[in-house]
Formats: C-alpha cells, structure tokens, sequence
C-alpha cells in the first residue's frame, strides 16, 4: 500500500487568498509561535532536534542540532538567513510555497530567531520571481503591521527585524557560505571552512542559514507535536515533504508526502509517466544528484534510501524523461549550465567544467571518439572531492551517472556521427496539440 | 562634479534602502536594482553612484555588478524576455521555443528588438519546472508554453497589450520590476493578489490528496474551486 499523500504546507493552497494574514490565520496561522514564545528558547531547539527535521535545502543536515551550534551569551548579535535562491535544475517547491503561503515561513522565521536568539532575520530571494517578492513583502508588512514583528513581538520583551532581500541571478549563491558573501554586498563566492557560519557567518556573527521549507516545516511541527510528525516518514528521515514532478509526467506538480515514498508510488498519484511512453531516467534531488532509470523505481526516497542507491535525496526534485529524450543532451545542457554558473574561484571547477563542455558537445555532434568517454571520466575524478564546493561534485554527477547507465547511447552517437533522437518528438506538444497533461480531467 | 545628476532622484529610495541593513554594504545589490529602475541597466554612472553611496571603489561595484547575470550592461528593452532552456524546459520544447523566438524577433541571444520595446534571452531552471516549458517575462511566469504562445505572447507585448502572468498580475515595464525587486512594493492595486493562490501543477498533490483529480494547465485555480 502506497502511503497517504500528507498536505501539510500545501493544506491552505485552495483557500480563498492563502497568501494573506487573514486567510493564514484561518488554518491556524500564527498559533504555533504563541505556543513557541511561552516555552525557553532552548526548549524550542529541543523540540526541533527531537523531531528529527532534517534540512530540506539538500544536504540533510539535522536542523534542531544546527540552530543548536549557535553560541549563547557570546555578546554577538545573531542571524537568522533563509535560503529562498532556489536555483538547483529541477528544484520548484521554495517558490510555490512563498507564493501562496509566506505567513507559514514568516511564522517558522519567529520561531527560529527566538530560538537561536536571533534579533535581525533574512529572507535571500532568487531575483529572478518578482511575485515571491511581492507576496513576500506584503506579507511582512502585514506581520508588522499585527505587532508580530518589530520591537516586542506579540507583547513579549523580543525584538525581531525581518527583511526581504532579492538576489541577482547567481545558482552559486544558493550555497550557504557564497549566500552570505553575496548579502554582505560581494560577489557570491563560497568561503572557506571553518569557521562554519555559526561561528563566523554574516557580518562574522554566528548565523543560522536554513531553506525556505525546513524553517516553514517548523510551525506545524510545534504546533502538532514531535510525535505526530515522527508518525510520518522514517526514524531517520522523519516527516512529510514536498516532493516536486516535473517533465514527462501525466500531472506534474507538488505532491507532499511522507518521506520514504517511491518514485513509483509518486507517478501512481501524478497519473504516470505520459500516456504511450516509458520512464527513460530521473533525478531524486535536483541535476547534481546521480540520475536513476526504471531500476530505482522502488527506492524508498529518503535520506538514506536514496543515498544507499548511490545518489542523494538533495531537494527532492524529480526530473522525469522518457524514452525520448537523448541522455547526452540532457547531460551536456547541465553540464553548461555548470560551466555557467561555476563562480571561478578554483581552478577544478572553472577549467573542468569549460572542457567537459567542449568534450560533450562535440559528442553530441558524432564527433567524439571512445577515448573521449575515458577522458570526461577523468576530468570528473579531477573534479569531484578536489573543487572548493559542491558546485563542482554536482558537475559531475550528470556525466558520471549517465555514462554508468547509458554507456551505448554515448557510443550510437559516435557510430552514427550524430544524435539518433528526435527532439521534436520529446516536447510537451508532441502528441497532439493538448498532449498528454494537457487535457483537462 | 559627478556623472550621476539624473539619479540623485533616487535619492531618497537610496536611504531606505541603506537603512534596512546592519551594515550598509549589504545594500549594494538592492541598490544596483534601483539604478535600472531609473535607467533600465547598469551605466557607469550608476556604478558611480552605487559606489559614492556606499563609500565604495567603482572597481568594487563594478566586480560584484559583473558577477550577477541580472545586472545589464546594455539598455534592456520594456520587456525581458526569458526563455527558459535548462535542460528539463529545454526537452520539453524550450529550444523550439527559443528558436521560434530569435527567428520571429529577429534577435540573438541577449539582443532588444530594432523597436526597443523587447530583450530576448535564454535563461536558466526558473523553480517552474512543474510547468514546462517556461518563460520569463520581466521575471514573472508564463508558465506551459509552447512555440505559437510565444509568438502571441511576444506580438501582443510589441503591440502594447495588457498581458497577464499565469500566475501573477498584469505584466509591468522592466524599470518597474527592477524597483520591486530593489525591496520597494509594487504600487498597483490588487497586484499582490493578481494570479490567485497557485496554478494548476502547484495544486495537483493536493488535488490528487482529496481525490481529485489535477486540472491540467488550461484551468486556472478559480475554475478549480
Ligand atoms: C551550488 C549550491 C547551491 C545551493 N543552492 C541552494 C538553494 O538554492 N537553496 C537552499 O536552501 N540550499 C542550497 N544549497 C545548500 C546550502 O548550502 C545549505 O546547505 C542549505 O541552505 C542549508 O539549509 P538546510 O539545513 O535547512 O537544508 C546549495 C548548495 C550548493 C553547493
Ligand atoms: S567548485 Fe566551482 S563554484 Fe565552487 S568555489 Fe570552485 S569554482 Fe566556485
Ligand atoms: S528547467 Fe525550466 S524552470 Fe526548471
């Protein structure tokens, strides 16, 4: 039996104007903090940590034990960052979630810098979604309007500021250290660790950087207890969450679902893979994560199910291809993408990725040799574990993974001296101009 | 005597800005969006102004506003067109579209029409990929696109047209999204509920949880209810 699919932060998205105080407060918005401002801050860490939340922003990381890294009494100012960049390839929950329900995050903010004993918070938003922005903004200002933020927040002797800060187009600085750089006013280039920014993080204050569903994923938690949320998922990745379906599916979209269910389950619910067609491959969490094919189908898809398979649970961005779609394109579009995106700071990543570029393209076109396979697997070895940050592993992974998987297909392409795929035949209109998702139920 | 006198308009926007932050630097991207609001991309004086603001070198401003891809070198036209071809968008018809595109408008990548109203640009994963293959216009989302929307799209932008987000209000000029996105609120009426809650593939687990099944793209929310 599949499990139930769990809206939890998706529950309020067919509400009548979820986005506003008003209608938040209907599905018991800003309950939580209350209950949160009368306990200790420490009990508030306490209670995260024994939920067993895990970061959703890729890595994993245990959120109760990072905000319990922050110093206390240390005489500095704290800060609280969220991480609304949301750039990773596949990636699309962040987004819809500030859209329609920014009080649930604004609510999370409160409760974390009243735990982590934080008096300023940021919300880092990718520039590139000006309606985040809007609903964003307008949702502060109404929490600050309702005393929820400012000085005194809900009658307490706790003061919070909360600004909204739009980036400027740079995958890079969704990594945490470059995010940090990037909103003290530089280019966004990682920083080396340690000091962790806990420690040492904005302004060289201890900082807390947390994605934008693992701080919106704490109201309910408090709100509903520890133990209804570990009735959900795994003992070591329990809870509910978004999963996002994009690509050749019969209805893409945001299933939220307690971790630890599969990808075949997931299609079970989505209507499939698009009529007439097979699953070719996917990506768990996002480009940088290793693609899987039909193989995986049962992997259970959570931190440690996924990882067991050889790839990473990331950000839970399933990416999925049928049995049209050309796999070295797809890897060679990644693959500029990073070339792309790579912030240059070390030598690895900026001329490994240039070459893996070269290399690709040219066997895109039929022009490669068999050695040239045995040349992108080394300059991926030159890559992985030798580049300053993750930028550089997740370059890899898309060529790494589909060599592993796909190794003939690479090959046809130097047989036949060109690419053996239709294009036309993988876009969303290809079966008839309201193809597949296309028609209405 | 600075290069600057048609910005110091923005002024007082510039102190706000300055203001939110603990240290002023943090206030250098906020403050570039301000600057194309004004001008519509980054000149040399507005690396100027940035800079005398902020008590910064202009080769400073110039490293950090070099370094971020939404930071434009050339005047962009009313409307930033994005073309998402990531690889996902790129499968599912974002290189026909951006094809069809350069071909109808006469433009390569990064290039504003002969008319200057539009700038055509590839771009990179949205966080819309649950809507393949999408645009960007001004950075709002024209989600589910295909080859003879965009056309459409583009036309009735060229012909002065009120056009509508799929999830988000009317379409504004570029200059006014460079604003919004320097922190200051858009001064529409009704524009920070234009587009209702979510589109179709936004709600479709939640659809799917009450046994219902999702819409598809040609719906909207409030059909939906
Ligand atoms: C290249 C790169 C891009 C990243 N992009 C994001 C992002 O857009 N959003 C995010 O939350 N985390 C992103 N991360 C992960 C962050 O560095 C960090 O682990 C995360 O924000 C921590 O939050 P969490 O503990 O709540 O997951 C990225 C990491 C790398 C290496
Ligand atoms: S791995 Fe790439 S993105 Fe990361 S620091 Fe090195 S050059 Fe920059
Ligand atoms: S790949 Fe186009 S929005 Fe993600």
């Amino acid at each position: 039996m599949a499990p139930e699919l769990t809206p939890v932060l998706s529950r309020g998205w067919l509400d009548s104007e979820p986005w506003t105080l008003a209608g938040y407060q209907r599905r018991d918005g800003y309950t939580a903090v209350k209950q949160a401002l009368r306990m200790h801050p420490d009990e508030v860490i306490q209670l995260v940590k024994d939920s067993g939340l895990r970061g959703r922003g890729g890595a994993g990381f245990p959120t109760g034990m990072k905000w319990g890294f922050i110093p206390q009494n240390d005489g500095k100012p704290h800060y609280l960052v969220v991480n609304a960049d949301e750039s990773e390839p596949g990636t699309c929950k962040d987004i819809p979630f500030m859209m329609a329900d920014p009080h649930e995050l604004v609510e999370g903010v409160i409760i974390a810098c009243y735990a982590i004993r934080a008096s300023h918070a940021f919300i880092y938003v990718r520039g590139e979604v000006l309606h985040v922005l809007r609903r964003l903004q307008a949702a502060v200002s109404e929490a600050y309007a309702a005393g929820y933020l400012g000085k005194g927040v809900f009658g307490t002797d706790f003061d919070l500021e909360l600004t909204v800060h739009g980036g400027a187009g740079a995958y890079i600085c969704g990594e945490e250290t470059a995010l940090l750089d990037s909103l003290e006013g530089k280019r966004g280039q990682p920083r080396l660790r340690p000091p962790f920014p806990a420690v040492a993080g904005l302004y060289a204050s201890p900082t807390c950087v947390n994605n934008v569903e693992s701080i919106g994923s704490v109201p309910a938690i408090v709100r509903n207890g520890v133990d209804w949320f570990k009735g959900m998922g795994s003992e070591k990745s329990p809870g509910f969450t978004l999963y996002s379906l994009s690509g050749h599916v019969k209805y893409p979209g945001q299933y939220e679902a307690p971790l630890g269910i599969t990808l075949r389950e997931l299609l079970d619910y989505a209507g499939g893979v698009r009529p007439g067609h097979r699953l070719k491959f996917w990506t768990p969490g996002g480009s940088s994560t290793p693609m899987f094919t039909e193989e995986q189908l049962d992997v259970p898809l959570d931190y440690e199910g996924v990882g067991a398979a050889g790839s990473m649970l990331g950000t839970k961005a399933l990416q999925i291809f049928d049995e049209t779609t050309c796999v070295v394109r797809a890897a060679l579009r990644w693959t500029e993408f990073y070339a792309h995106e790579s912030c240059g700071k070390c030598t690895p990543c900026r001329e490994g990725t240039y070459w893996l570029v070269q290399i690709l393209k040219r066997m895109e076109k039929g022009e490669g040799t068999e050695e040239d396979l045995g040349k992108l697997l080394d300059l991926c070895d030159n890559i992985v574990g030798k580049a300053f940050c993750a930028l550089g592993d997740g370059a890899a992974a898309p060529i790494q993974s589909s060599l592993k998987y796909f190794r003939d297909e690479y090959l046809e392409h130097f047989e036949r001296g060109g690419c053996p795929f239709d294009p036309s035949l993988s876009t969303a209109w290809a079966d008839g101009p309201l193809s597949f998702a296309r028609t209405s139920a | 005597m600075s290069n600057y006198e048609h910005l110091t308009k923005l002024d007082e926007d510039a102190a706000a800005v300055i203001a939110r932050y603990p240290q002023s630097g943090s206030a250098l991207l906020p403050l570039l969006h301000l600057v194309q609001s004004e001008e519509g991309f980054v000149s040399p004086a507005g690396i100027e102004y940035c800079a005398d603001k902020l008590g910064l070198s202009t080769a400073e401003v110039s490293a950090v506003s070099t370094f971020y891809t939404m930071y434009k070198r050339r005047p962009v036209g009313d409307y930033h067109v994005g073309v998402c071809t990531n690889t996902l968008c790129a499968v599912m018809g974002g290189d026909a579209i951006f094809a069809t595109l350069k071909d109808h408008l006469s433009v390569g990548n990064d290039e504003t029409t002969e008319d200057g109203k539009l700038t055509l640009e590839h771009i990179e994963c949205n966080a819309a990929c649950d809507y393949a293959p999408v645009m960007m216009v001004n950075w709002e989302f024209m989600d589910d696109m295909n080859p003879d929307k965009a056309v459409g799209l583009v036309d009735e932008l060229r012909a002065g047209k009120v056009v509508h987000s799929t999830r988000g209000p009317a379409l504004c000029t570029f200059k006014q999204a460079e604003r919004i996105l320097a922190g200051f609120e858009d001064p529409r009426e009704g524009a920070v509920a234009g587009g209702g809650a979510a589109g179709h593939a936004t709600l479709a687990g939640l659809l799917v949880s009450q046994g219902r099944t999702p819409t598809g793209p040609a719906v909207t929310t409030e059909a939906s209810e």
